[in-house]
């Protein structure tokens, strides 16, 4: 029955690539909140008026992060060869494509995180200095908690952003999911590869975007 | 435990765009311990700024500002912490952190300060919900209180690092008539009760006259006038002071004039203040000078824990000048607004 339906579908292949997109996500999705996190931070400490105004350094990280984020992740995964093949040892496959991941999503989780921090009110970074609180204190005891529930919607997004990122990671055989539908469904016109490879990356969304809306309603105590 | 605030020719400006615009000009004021003082003005004053000098939230441009004799502008990092663990503060908006339960609001300064055991800390948080009234809420998130609430929890957690001066940046000026009142009287007791030096701002004359014991009132950056609260808003000499006690008590004096052209007489207004509010001094002088009198307008209050009274006379016939001198002789204050 599945065989005349979907002629061309092959479940080992399909299977591989079900675990490489999960792999690439995984993996690139922990080194960008690791890396983003603090970076986002910092951004927003040393923004115009914040804790630790700095206008030269956040002008500077202000505009690597632009320049980063301009740069379309095709062009970013081939310009980092080099530095992909130093770091992980190869440049090809999964291991391939998570430092590229990782060096395009940072930047935007990011800015994500930076304008997450803002929402705070800053009557509450008031009353907290005014309790005598260190700078580190303020980002640990009141910004982080109260910028939770946005920090979270920021994963999200970011999350989902590095699934369709990943489906360009067979330039440099990366594998999985989106790779499958370009090379398959794309370019051997197997429709019925397309189909069920677009309704898993689908449902890996959809599945994502609800666990993430669930977290953020779970930390909201607005 | 006399912690007395000190302004000493306190300025501030901002700079906006290249440009000096100063917010405060040559602040002379001090604070006694104990009191409440409050600091009153329309928006753009100043008082937010002057609230915020006295825990360094904002920093003066120029002067001195002393707190228990020391320049607080000179003290390093540390101090200024140690300062600040010293000076509760509330806020309008009441600036709680919505990510935290009651309880864990209130413990927030005593982790801050990090001095305290978990028992400790748990046992003091107790014991200031209990203060404030909220015991039974120690567990529930600030978006499932109400203002007043709020402000309570906002009144605890300024408290719980044992603070000896209490900042109120406005603490009741989005609540209902009825809250305020209810966070005053908190306020009231907490100042009677732990001896704590409160200083307020508000735009509101009846916070003023409720729990003040002194005032300053503030326009375009300056003090234009400061005393006891029943000598400021029973004699206001400055037009901004004047105006605050007029729009409290609903009253126009252009129009209040022009209601008065036609009634003859003499025109004076009395001031009792004290136990005089009580006394029938007003017949007695009638009787002995002569004089009748018409009431055109008056009031009957408290300022605080003073009962006073103001009442504004037509007065004619009989020996009016020796009627006036009686009336200052018994302690109470003439003013003449026209002559006869």
């Amino acid at each position: 029955m599945l065989e005349t339906l979907l002629p061309n579908v092959d479940w080992i292949d399909l299977w591989q690539a079900c675990h490489d997109t999960f792999s690439m996500l995984g993996w690139s999705l922990l080194f960008t909140l690791v890396l983003g996190l603090p970076l986002g931070v910092l951004l927003f400490l040393t923004g115009k008026r914040q804790l630790l105004s700095q206008p030269v350094v956040y002008g500077l990280l202000s505009f690597v992060v632009n320049v980063l984020r301009s740069v379309p992740f095709v062009i970013l995964l081939i310009v980092m060869i080099p530095l992909t093949t130093l770091i992980t040892g190869t440049s090809f496959g999964v291991a391939g494509v998570v430092p590229p991941l990782v060096v395009g999503a940072t930047p935007f989780f990011a800015r994500l995180v930076e304008t997450a921090l803002r929402e705070v009110d800053r009557g509450i970074i008031e009353a907290t200095q005014a309790m005598g609180a260190t700078t580190r204190q303020i980002v640990f005891g009141a910004l982080l908690p109260e910028a939770l529930p946005g920090i979270l919607a920021a994963a999200t997004v970011t999350a989902i952003t590095l699934v369709s990122y990943s489906a360009m990671s067979g330039l440099v055989g990366g594998g999985g999911l989106g790779d499958l539908a370009v090379r398959n469904g794309y370019q051997r016109f197997q429709t019925d590869v397309m189909i069920v490879t677009v309704i898993l990356l689908l449902v890996l969304v959809q599945a994502l975007q609800m666990a993430g809306d669930r977290l953020v309603t779970h930390f909201s105590r607005k | 435990m006399t912690t007395t605030i000190q302004f000493k020719n306190i300025h501030k400006s901002y700079r906006v765009g290249g440009r000096d615009i100063p917010a405060l000009s040559g602040i002379d004021l001090t604070i006694n311990p104990g009191e409440i003082f409050g600091m009153i003005g329309h928006s753009g004053a100043g008082k937010s700024t002057l609230v915020r000098l006295i825990n360094l939230l904002e920093r003066p441009t120029g002067g001195e500002l002393l707190i228990d004799g020391a320049d607080i502008t000179r003290f390093d990092n540390d101090a200024l912490r140690a300062l600040r663990r010293r000076i509760g503060m509330i806020f309008q908006h009441f600036n709680l952190l919505s990510s935290k339960t009651v309880a864990d609001n209130v413990a927030f300064p005593l982790r801050l300060a990090g001095k305290k055991s978990r028992a400790e800390t748990d046992a003091r948080v107790a014991e200031l919900l209990a203060r404030v009234g909220l015991s039974e809420h120690a567990s529930k998130y600030p978006s499932q209180l109400s203002g007043g609430q709020k402000q309570r929890v906002g009144i605890a957690r300024a408290l719980a690092t044992e603070p000896k001066i209490l900042l109120c940046d406005e603490a009741t000026s989005a609540l209902d008539p009825q809250t305020t009142q209810s966070v005053l009287r908190l306020l009231a007791e907490i100042n009677r009760e732990l001896g704590l030096t409160i200083v307020l701002i508000t735009h509101e004359m009846d916070v003023i006259r409720t729990i003040c014991d002194r005032v300053a009132v503030l326009d375009g950056g300056k003090v234009v006038e400061h005393g006891p609260v029943a000598d400021v808003f029973l004699h206001p000499k400055h037009i901004t002071t004047k105006r605050f006690v007029q729009e409290s008590e609903h009253v126009d004096e252009n129009e209040q004039d022009d209601d008065f052209a036609h009634v003859p007489g003499r025109i004076i207004r009395l001031t009792f203040r004290g136990e005089a509010t009580y006394e029938p001094v007003l017949g007695k002088v009638a009787r002995d000078c002569g004089v009748d009198f018409s009431i055109l307008a008056g009031r009957i209050d408290r300022i605080k824990d003073t009962p006073y009274g103001q009442l504004t006379l037509a007065l004619t016939g009989g020996d009016v000048d020796a009627a006036l001198a009686r009336f200052e002789s018994e302690g109470l204050t003439v003013e003449a607004l026209r002559d006869a």
